[in-house]
C-alpha cells in the first residue's frame, strides 16, 4: 500500500455579500492504493466541494482555498492548492480522474463517444488518432459495453443512464489513473444499475490497484464498497474509521442519526420513518460550538461541556476510530450499540 | 435526409401557394381599381376599360390568379395587336407604374439587397460573436463593461438614428468615407467603388445586429461554461483554450446559426430603413414604393419573394442544425 493522496487541513471558503461560507473547514484525509475511502454526509456538508478541490476545479476568483492537497505521483508530489496551473492540469485525467453524479449531463452532447474518449487519451499520450480510437474501444469493452467498436461511434443521447455512467468510467480510467474520485456515481441511476456500476468499480479497482475516493450520501453504497469512512457535517469530519466500526459502533450522534434514518426493507417497523430533526445549518457565521448541537438528541446528556459554545475536537476513541463529540465515550457506546442493533434486526 | 428535405420542400411549396392566394384575395378586396390607377388622373372611361382588358383585370379573380400562376412557368402576354408585349417566364406580372415586367425589376433590385445583407451579415457575425466571446471570457473586467455599454447603445438606437449619425460624422464632418454619388455598382465591375458604396449601409445595419449578437453570445457562452460536460472536459486535463474552442463554443454558438439564418432572411425581404436612408435601389425600397403607389403586381411579387426566402432559410437552418447537433440528426 502506497499513499496516493493526502489532504491536510483543507479549508474551502466562498466569500459572499452576507459573509464567508465555510464549505469545508479543516479536513484531513489519506487515501492509499487499492483502498476505498468514503465521504458521507447530507447535501451541503462539503463532500462535493472537497472532491472538486482535489482536481483544482474551483474557480479561483470566487473561492478561497487553504491547506494542502498532496497528490503523490511516481515522479514526485504535487500540492494541488499551490502548484502552478500547468502542473495541476497534468494531473487531471492522468493521475487523478473523476466521475460525476449525473451521467446524463456530463458527456458533451455534440461529440461522439469515441471522440470524447480519444480526446482524454491523446491529451496525455502522444499517439495517433487510430491508436486512441482502439484504446477507447478497449476501455468500452472493459466497462462492459456490448459491441464497443460500433457503439463508440454513437453519440451520448443514444445511451441509457447506466451505459453513460459506464462511458464516464471508461473515460476516467483510460489513462490508468492512480486515484479515482467518484462523486455520487450511482445517485442518478436505478437500483439494479447501481449495483452493476459498484461491482464494476470494485473489479476495476482490484485490476488497476486504484485508490477510490467515494463521495455519497447513500450509506448502503458505503457499506458495500468502502474500507474507510469519513462522516461529514457542516464542512467538518464528525466521525471517521473503518467501515465496520462506523456501522457497528457509531460514535458520533450525527452518524447514529444517519444510520437510524435508513429505512429497513425487512422487519415490521412502526410504520413511521425516523429522521434527524431540523435542517443542516447555514454555513455562514457558524457558532464556535458543535454544528450539530441544535439537532442533537443526545446533547442533554452532556455534562462536562456546553455544546452550543464549546468547540468539540476530533478525538481518537479507539485505534483509528475518531469522533467529534463532547459526550463521554461510555454513553456514546451504549447509544451507538442501540442504533446498530436496531439496524441489524 | 433526402426524405426530410423532400417533405420540407413540399411543405414550402404549399406555404408559398397559400401566401400567394392570400395576397391575391387582399388584392381583390381592396377598394382600388388597378385599371384606373394604371392610366393616371383624369383618364377617360373608355381608356380605363381598354387598360382593364389589356392588363387582364376584366377577368374574374380566380382566372387572374390562374394566369398569374401559369405566368410563373410559361410567361405572360399582355394586350393585342401593335400594343402587345410579353413578360417571358418566369413572369410575376407587369408593373404599370414602372412600365416594366416585375421579374426584371426583381432582377435589378435583388443584387443591391443581397450585397447589403451579405456584407452586413459578415460584419455583424465577426463583431458580435467576437465581442460576445471576449466579454464572456473576460467577465467582470473593463472589457466586459465596455461590451455591455456597446450592447445597450446598439440595441436602443434605431437604424435611422445610427444611419444619420454615421452619414453626418463619417462622411460629411470627418470625410473618412467619401460620399457616393455614382449609384450602385456591382462588386465584379468595380470592387473599390462597390465597397465605398456599401460601407456605410453595412456599418449601420451591422451596428444594431452586432449589439444583439454580442449580448446573445456572451450569455450563451457563460451558460454553456457552467454545464456539467464542460467540467468533465476540464477534469480530463484539457487546457483552457481547447475547452473554450472545442467544447464551450461548439455548444454555445450552434443556436447562432438559427438566429443568423432568420435575420438574414428577413433582411433579404428588404432592409427598408437602411435602403431609404442611403437611397439604395433594393427590394425594400421597391416594395415600399409599390405599396404607396398601389402597384399590386409588385407587392404580390415581393411578398412572395420574401416568403420564399424565409421558408428557404428556415429549411437551410434546419439542415445545418441537423449537421451541427447529432441529437437532431436521428429524430
Amino acid at each position: 500500500m502506497t499513499k496516493l493522496l493526502e489532504i491536510r487541513n483543507l479549508k474551502v471558503t466562498f466569500p459572499t455579500d452576507d459573509g464567508d461560507v465555510k464549505a469545508v473547514d479543516g479536513l484531513d484525509l489519506t487515501l492509499n492504493s487499492g483502498e476505498t475511502v468514503a465521504l458521507v454526509g447530507e447535501s451541503g456538508s462539503g463532500k462535493t466541494v472537497t472532491s472538486l478541490s482535489v482536481l483544482g476545479l474551483h474557480n479561483r476568483n470566487t473561492t478561497r482555498l487553504s491547506g494542502e492537497i498532496l497528490v503523490h505521483t511516481q515522479s514526485g508530489s504535487v500540492d494541488v492548492n499551490s502548484a502552478p496551473d500547468e502542473d495541476v492540469r497534468a494531473l487531471r485525467g492522468k493521475e487523478v480522474s473523476m466521475i460525476f453524479q449525473d451521467p446524463m449531463s456530463s458527456l458533451h452532447p455534440y461529440y461522439s463517444i469515441s471522440n470524447q474518449l480519444s480526446e482524454a487519451y491523446r491529451i496525455h499520450n502522444d499517439v495517433s488518432k487510430q491508436a486512441a480510437f482502439n484504446r477507447s474501444v478497449e476501455m468500452l469493452e472493459i466497462v462492459g459495453i456490448p459491441e464497443p467498436a460500433k457503439r463508440a461511434k454513437e453519440f451520448p443521447h443514444q445511451f441509457s443512464g447506466g451505459m453513460r455512467q459506464r462511458v464516464m468510467i471508461a473515460m476516467a480510467l483510460i489513462n490508468n489513473p492512480r486515484v479515482l474520485i467518484a462523486d455520487e456515481p450511482t445517485t442518478a441511476l436505478d437500483v439494479t444499475v447501481q449495483a452493476q456500476i459498484l461491482l464494476l468499480l470494485r473489479n476495476l479497482q482490484k485490476e488497476f490497484n486504484m485508490g477510490i475516493l467515494l463521495i455519497t450520501h447513500d450509506l448502503g453504497v458505503v457499506a458495500g464498497v468502502a474500507d474507510q469512512v469519513n462522516v461529514m457535517y457542516a464542512g467538518k469530519v464528525v466521525e471517521c474509521g473503518k467501515v465496520d466500526e462506523i456501522y457497528y459502533q457509531p460514535a458520533a450522534p450525527y452518524t447514529m442519526g444517519l444510520l437510524s434514518s435508513i429505512p429497513s426493507v425487512y422487519g415490521k417497523g412502526t410504520g413511521r420513518l425516523s429522521a434527524i430533526q431540523g435542517q443542516p445549518p447555514s454555513l455562514i457565521n457558524l457558532s464556535n460550538g458543535c454544528a450539530f448541537e441544535p439537532r442533537c438528541s443526545l446533547k442533554t446528556l452532556v455534562t462536562n461541556a456546553n455544546c452550543a459554545t464549546d468547540k468539540p475536537l476530533l478525538v481518537e476513541d479507539s485505534a483509528g476510530h475518531f469522533a467529534r463529540c463532547h459526550l463521554d465515550l461510555a454513553t456514546r457506546k451504549i447509544y451507538g450499540q442501540k442504533v446498530a442493533a436496531k439496524g441489524i434486526n | 435526409m433526402l426524405k426530410f428535405i423532400g417533405r420540407r420542400t413540399a411543405y414550402a411549396l404549399l406555404t408559398l401557394l397559400l401566401v400567394s392566394m392570400a395576397t391575391y384575395i387582399i388584392f381583390a378586396i381592396l377598394p382600388f381599381d388597378p385599371a384606373a390607377l394604371s392610366c393616371g388622373k383624369g383618364c377617360r372611361p373608355n381608356l380605363i376599360e381598354a387598360n382593364r382588358i389589356r392588363l387582364g383585370f376584366d377577368k374574374p379573380i380566380w382566372e387572374q390568379y390562374w394566369l398569374f400562376l401559369s405566368g410563373i412557368f410559361v410567361g405572360r402576354n399582355y394586350g393585342m395587336g401593335d400594343a402587345a408585349f410579353s413578360c417571358p417566364a418566369p413572369s410575376f406580372g407587369y408593373s404599370f407604374n414602372e412600365n416594366a415586367c416585375v421579374t426584371d425589376m426583381l432582377k435589378q433590385a435583388l443584387p443591391v439587397t443581397l450585397s447589403l445583407a451579405i456584407g452586413a451579415l459578415i460584419i455583424w457575425i465577426i463583431m458580435g460573436v467576437g465581442l460576445g466571446v471576449l466579454a464572456a471570457k473576460m467577465k467582470n473586467t473593463p472589457v466586459d463593461t465596455g461590451a455591455t455599454i456597446f450592447v445597450l447603445v446598439g440595441t436602443s438606437l434605431p437604424v435611422f438614428v445610427t444611419g444619420l449619425i454615421f452619414l453626418v460624422f463619417l462622411t460629411i464632418k470627418w470625410n473618412i468615407i467619401p460620399l457616393n454619388l455614382t449609384g450602385y455598382v456591382s462588386i465584379f465591375s468595380n470592387p473599390i467603388q462597390f465597397l465605398i458604396y456599401f460601407i456605410l449601409p453595412w456599418l449601420t445595419l451591422a451596428f444594431n445586429f452586432s449589439a444583439i449578437y454580442t449580448r446573445f453570445t456572451r450569455s450563451a457562452v457563460l451558460e454553456t461554461a457552467s454545464e456539467d460536460y464542460i467540467r468533465t472536459a476540464v477534469a480530463k486535463g484539457l487546457p483552457a483554450k481547447i475547452v473554450l474552442r472545442k467544447h464551450t463554443l461548439r455548444a454555445a454558438l450552434s443556436p447562432i446559426v438559427t438566429m443568423a439564418g432568420l435575420d438574414f432572411a428577413s433582411l433579404l425581404g428588404g432592409a427598408i430603413l437602411t435602403e431609404t436612408i442611403y437611397n439604395l435601389p433594393g427590394l425594400g425600397r421597391m416594395s415600399l414604393k409599390a405599396v404607396y403607389e398601389f402597384d399590386l403586381s409588385v407587392v404580390v411579387a415581393t411578398t412572395l419573394f420574401a416568403a420564399a426566402i424565409v421558408i428557404f432559410m428556415n429549411l437551410l437552418v434546419d439542415i445545418l442544425y441537423a449537421y451541427l447537433d447529432p441529437r437532431v440528426r436521428i429524430s
